[in-house]
């Protein structure tokens, strides 16, 4: 049996096009991407000591300003919806038995849902100067400095 | 004996690489992207556990793989501009072959500041 994939760009649907909006995510989320994922590289792999300063403290300067939060937060939502319709795409063009097709496709959304919860959990749920960590390892604004 | 296919616009040329490199790109960055997120998670686990996994981002090995990324990351990016253009910009198809050439060249370029400055860091070099 055949995959039948609705053309993005038919112009008259029966039903709501869902690949019509998929492309359109593709290229809208794109132009966000690219402002917050360069914007991302630069202020963690380029300015200051670049990946060597990448440590706790590091993040927990950076979440501790909500504008890192929703800028981080905004990333970690587009690019993997991004992603994984861009994984299910390449699904739709290779898997031909349906079942394999449906089954991948079935994980890729899982798995961005999962992280999606994860991801977003940990941006408003982290705490900067928590209890159990060293000392040495927490950012200097921490009480316990 | 299959006769080779006649010249198209698409097959073997800017059109069709650019396309399988958007593709292997866009792989490699998904993969690389749920990694990065488990990573990051660990901050909220404790300190000692996320800077103790951090630090594989810093040994020589992972350190130059992540040049590759950067790079994909380039690639994908600028091309996707172009495939953009090329979709909503009237004049796109048209320029679709400049605009493949000036994606590598500014991606080649932006790479070419960013890689002596890693690998400095990588390298605890100055
Ligand atoms: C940096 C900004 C980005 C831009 C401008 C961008 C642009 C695009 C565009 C326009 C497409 C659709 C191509 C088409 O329909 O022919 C696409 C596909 C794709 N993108 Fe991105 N993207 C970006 C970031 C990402 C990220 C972060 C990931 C991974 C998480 C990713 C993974 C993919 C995948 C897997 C595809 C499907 C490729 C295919 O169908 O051959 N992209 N991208």
């Amino acid at each position: 049996m055949s995959i039948v994939i609705e053309p993005p760009r038919s112009s008259k649907p029966k039903r709501t096009n869902w690949e019509k909006y998929g492309w359109m995510y593709m290229r809208a989320s794109g132009v966000l991407l690219v402002i917050l994922i360069f914007g991302h590289l630069f202020t963690n792999l380029w300015l200051g000591e670049g990946i060597k300063a990448i440590d706790f403290a590091f993040v927990g300067g950076k979440w501790s300003d909500p504008f890192w939060q929703v800028w981080d937060l905004l990333m970690l939502w587009l690019a993997l919806i991004h992603g994984t319709n861009g994984m299910r795409t390449i699904v739709n063009d290779y898997a031909e038995r349906v079942a394999v097709r449906k089954t991948l496709t079935y994980v890729l959304w899982a798995t961005c849902a999962a992280l999606i919860v994860l991801g977003t959990l940990v941006i408003f749920t982290f705490d900067p100067c928590p209890a159990n960590g060293t000392i040495e390892n927490l950012p200097s604004f921490c009480p316990a400095k | 004996m299959p006769s080779k296919p006649a010249g198209t616009l698409y097959r073997g040329k800017v059109g069709m690489w650019s396309w399988v490199l958007h593709r292997i790109t866009g792989v490699a960055i998904f993969f690389f992207l749920l990694v990065h997120v488990l990573d990051t998670s660990l901050v909220r686990l404790s300190p000692e556990a996320y800077d103790a996994v951090i630090a594989t981002y810093k040994t020589p090995l992972i350190g130059v793989a992540e040049l590759g990324l950067v790079a994909a990351i380039l690639f994908h990016a600028l091309n996707g501009i172009r495939v953009i253009l090329i979709d909503f910009w009237g004049k796109g198809a048209k320029y679709q072959n400049l605009m493949f050439w000036i994606v590598v060249v500014v991606a080649f370029v932006i790479f070419a500041a960013f890689a002596p400055r890693h690998l400095m860091h990588v390298f605890h070099l100055g």
